[in-house]
């Protein structure tokens, strides 16, 4: 799904806990997730936690697009 | 000669342990045949013996990579056993991963011959065919009495050390060894034996298949992010409660396009998971988790994004094929350019 996207011309990124099969999929732009039930979250966390947990992710997931790349890349949360 | 002796591996699943919400089962060791092995044991007969089963969850082992590799290469290091044979893992996407990674640590750590299965479009098949035998099943458990057969053949082969034949004759995905043979008819009448069978339009085997590199260049960056406007898509299958376009669980026919306009936050009340691949609680509890609109939604209103798309698009990535998935994708892609959509987040279960 990723490829059909970013073969329209829209930039795109995947954010996904088992990042080699992203890499297998051929995606171009790729941010680890935390878990494959919840990418974007953790049940172990309070809710402020788990919501700036999940801003951490979308921050690099926005870096991740404003970062010109010449292959696939694998961007880590910070 | 002694009787071979085989350790099996087997997620929670086909172990019995549970579905989805046991798929964080910790690596564990028993003695004998679970589950599948009983097909493989009555395959084998008197010439070999599964002495241990090893189960782990799905989510376990493709969430702990390291730690769930070392756990299993040290439990097997006392059996010494003289296959190692994991799966088969069908369609189910985790554990053909689980099954390709643990087999090339085998192979690669203790020099044991490996063994496993799956279907074609299995993550787990394009990651490893190069690199282990890997036999072609079929797409669900259902295929169980066919692909036993192959793997247990192929796995005695490779326990005694035995020649392997072609991938055509013994079952395995191509890729892996090329071995040299004389052909009996030379290279110059076979092509053309192969072009005059293709302009009688009939069939004709290639000698040389191209291999498929379907990659797309990365577009150019987002270069003023305060100006674009943004859209989710998931795989993740997170729909409005009551799922009204009845996603199925696995295998979807189709993908849904949902309004969010006026939404800030994804409840238990408004928003569920459709998806039938991975334990649903944490998904039906806060879909946030998998389709964050909440941050997005914070970010649109500092200013960092310039607007979250009103609309987002799902789809259950469940042994979904690769051929449904392109045009649902390509579908999408579609709308969002002509919505004007300038960059994508893209979130995975």
């Amino acid at each position: 799904m990723v490829k059909e996207i970013e073969r329209a011309g829209i930039p795109v990124v995947h954010v996904c806990t088992v990042t080699p099969i992203s890499m297998t999929v051929g995606a171009n732009r790729i941010v680890p997730a935390v878990a494959i039930p919840y990418p974007l979250g953790n049940p172990a966390l309070s809710e402020a936690e788990e919501k700036e947990l999940r801003r951490k992710i979308l921050n690099t997931a926005l870096s991740a697009l404003e970062t010109e790349i010449d292959g696939q890349t694998i961007f880590e949360v910070k | 000669m002694s009787k071979i002796k085989v350790v099996h591996y087997i997620n929670q699943f086909f172990a019995g342990i549970g579905g989805e919400e046991f798929a964080d089962h910790k690596p564990e060791i028993k003695d004998g045949v679970v589950g599948p092995g009983m097909a493989f044991a009555a395959s084998f007969g008197e010439s070999a013996e599964i002495v241990s089963t090893i189960i782990c969850g799905d989510s376990y082992f493709n969430e702990n990579l390291e730690q769930a590799k070392k756990t299993i290469l040290d439990m097997l290091k006392d059996i010494k056993p003289d296959i190692f044979i994991a799966g088969p893992a069908f369609n189910a996407g985790r554990y053909g991963v689980a099954c390709g990674t643990i087999c090339d640590a085998v192979k690669q750590e203790l020099q044991i011959p490996v063994l496993t299965g799956m279907y074609e479009e299995n993550p787990g098949a394009e990651m490893f065919k190069d690199k282990l035998y890997i036999i072609a099943t079929k797409d669900s458990a259902a295929g169980m009495r066919s692909a036993v057969p192959p793997m247990a053949t192929l796995a005695l082969k490779l326990a005694k050390g035995e020649k392997i034949g072609a991938s055509k004759e013994e079952g395995y995905m191509p890729g892996l060894t090329r071995v040299n043979f004389f052909e009996e008819q030379r290279g110059s009448k076979r092509a053309v034996d192969m072009l005059l069978s293709k302009m009688a339009g009939k069939p004709f085997v290639t000698e040389y298949p191209m291999p498929d590199f379907d990659r797309v260049e990365p577009n150019h960056a987002i270069k003023d992010m305060k100006s674009v406007t943004l859209a989710i898509v998931t795989s993740g299958g997170i729909v409005p409660k009551g799922n009204p376009d009845r996603i199925e669980s696995s295998s979807a026919s189709k993908f849904g396009e949902y309004d969010i306009t006026g939404v800030d936050n994804l409840t238990a009340d408004t928003f569920e998971t459709a998806h039938g691949g991975y334990d649903p609680v944490y998904a039906n509890t806060d879909a946030d988790r998998v389709l964050p609109v909440d941050v997005l939604r914070d970010f649109e209103r500092e200013g960092i994004i310039g607007k979250l798309h009103n609309k987002y698009y799902a789809t259950v990535g469940n042994g979904t094929s690769t051929k449904n998935s392109k045009n649902y994708a390509a579908e999408i892609a579609q709308r969002l350019k002509n919505d004007n959509v300038q960059a994508v987040i893209l979130t995975s279960t």
